[in-house]
């Protein structure tokens, strides 16, 4: 019972970051109907930004907004300069619209190879502000640690404001309206173009975030070639498809439910197969439920 | 005053226009109507921003309304109501409306706009918190019409607003659109399938024939002009 609790707990946290890569994941595919691969890239070098200004300042907390920062640039600047012209150019035939998609897989690397550039063989190191040493209940350790409610608390905190700025304010409604009907929308008097970037920059901060509370979770430094962030950018878009891809509500289930089940067969089955399991988990959502587990059949939700 | 002249809009290879030209006067009704494919929907689109022209002019008094985007355009008066109750389903009627005055820098004048829309439409005023997609389809209509009008414009583009409506509502819609132009001093532009009902409500009717203009004038000459008649209102 005990160590079922501590199996959901980390679950739990890891599918909390998880939920934050599948949120970023799904706000550029409502805004531009892109899956982007480079979203692994751009938490990364959002990370390494991070990491820097640890080094520099010593301040935890003055490293995440920047870094958050910085993954908003990074995206942004990816949707303005990239793939903006792109989509101009390619048009409605069928052949070009796996074209972005490709083209983000491409930029992925390019990523990768210029932190390689940058970086080499150096890592970055960002140690958790808080002890990772879980609470002690009744003389026995739980798996619930200070950091580990930093993480949870900082997605909650996220999901709230993001929430928020969704549902209550004009720019939420000017990104709903965006992703929903552009052409409306622009009748209406939104510049869509202006929103489709700034719906990149949001994906970008929070996929920033999930960087950051990656690292801490798991290892601790990062380097260009790190496995745990190629890892973070499949379980992420594992999320987002159990979710159903268009709910940001969904992106959090499906990060949870992948968070806890993939941890209890790290602990009951073997560390082995957790890979293979999140393909399992995708390819089923696939075949059985295309529309994610909280999607109403080819219907769309906020 | 809303002044085209020759303007040819093309769709790949095809012309779907072939420079057509004429004027609506400031605060006039317009019908145009003509038979499916003549370039109706090609027009208002190519007004609005929605579709590039291939040449000709076309000025909303003195701005030269071609080749801008429509959200630019919404900013100068112009509003485009695009055929098939132009709302978004997932968002509430509330939002739906404000959606057209989000870009509106006087805030209190865009509340004071919504207050007028609902006085207008008070079935919507009731259904505010429901999600579009619960809408009948002439409720859909109105709030189009509605979300529009929260864009306080001076020019208003219409494509068929009676398209999949009972006979009963259609006349309600036209009845508000005929009381809004009056209302509002408003410049619109019908297109309508439904030649009749667009040339009872109209000042003045433009008949489009594969893209080209076969007839322009008076609506209520057009209505009793034996050619038209026999074309486009069917007796």
């Amino acid at each position: 019972m005990f160590q079922f609790i501590n199996t959901l707990l980390i679950g739990i946290t890891a599918g909390s970051i998880y939920s934050l890569m599948a949120i970023a994941i799904v706000l550029v595919w409502r805004s531009t109907r892109v899956i982007n691969f480079a979203q692994g890239g751009l938490a990364l070098a959002s990370s390494f930004v991070g990491a820097a200004v640890l080094e520099k300042t010593g301040s935890f907390w003055v490293s995440l907004p920047i870094a958050m920062i910085a993954g908003a640039i990074f995206s942004a600047a990816i949707e303005f300069f990239f793939l903006r012209p792109l989509l101009k150019r390619s048009g409605e035939k069928e052949q070009e619209i796996f074209l972005p998609i490709i083209a983000t897989l491409g930029l992925l690397g390019i990523i990768k190879t210029v932190l390689n550039f940058i970086y080499g063989d150096r890592i970055g190191v960002i140690t958790p502000p808080l002890s990772d040493k879980g609470f002690v209940i009744s003389g026995e350790s739980i798996a619930l640690s200070p950091m580990r409610l930093l993480i949870l608390g900082t997605v909650v905190v996220l999901m709230v404001v993001l929430t928020l700025i969704f549902q209550r304010t004009n720019l939420g409604l000017s990104l709903r309206a965006s992703s929903f009907a552009p052409e409306i929308s622009r009748l209406a008097g939104v510049r869509v173009d202006l929103i489709r970037t700034v719906g990149w920059a949001i994906s970008g901060a929070a996929g920033a975030t999930a960087g950051i509370l990656q690292t801490t979770n798991g290892s601790g430094s990062i380097s260009p070639e790190s496995f745990e962030f190629s890892l973070l950018l499949v379980f992420g878009f594992v999320a987002a498809v159990i979710g159903g891809i268009e709910s940001l509500v969904g992106a959090v289930l499906g990060g949870l439910t992948l968070g806890i089940i993939l941890s209890i067969i790290l602990m009951y089955v073997g560390g082995s197969l957790v890979f293979f399991a999140a393909f399992l988990i995708l390819i089923l959502v696939l075949l059985l439920r295309p529309q994610g587990i909280i999607g109403a059949k080819g219907g769309r939700r906020a | 005053m809303l002044t085209i002249k020759d303007l040819s809009v093309d769709h790949g290879a095809i012309r779907a226009l072939h420079g057509v030209s004429f004027k609506v006067e400031k605060g006039q009704l317009a019908a145009v109507i003509g038979a499916n494919g003549a370039g109706k929907t090609t027009l208002l689109r190519a007004l609005s921003g929605l579709n590039k022209a291939s040449q000709g002019q076309a000025h909303w008094g003195d701005h030269n309304i071609l080749h801008s985007k429509p959200e630019a355009l919404v900013r100068h008066g112009i509003s485009h109501v695009c055929e098939g109750k132009s709302v978004i389903p997932e968002l509430t009627v509330a939002e739906n409306l404000d959606l057209g005055a989000l870009w509106r820098r006087n805030r209190k004048e865009a509340v004071q706009s919504k207050k007028e829309v609902v006085e207008l439409f008070p079935r919507l005023g009731e259904r505010l918190s429901q999600r579009a997609d619960s809408l009948s389809g002439g409720e859909r209509q109105m709030l189009a019409l509605g979300r529009a009008m929260m864009s306080k414009p001076q020019l208003l583009l219409l494509d068929e607003p009676s398209l999949g409506l009972a006979p009963l509502v259609i006349e309600q819609i036209f009845q508000s659109i005929r009381e809004l132009t009056t209302a509002m001093g408003l410049t619109v532009l019908l297109v309508e399938q439904n030649a009749m009902g667009a040339l009872k409500i109209a000042d003045v009717g433009i008949v489009l024939n594969l893209g080209s203009i076969a007839a322009i004038g008076s609506a209520a000459a057009l209505k009793d002009d034996p050619a038209v008649r026999a074309a486009y209102l069917g007796f």
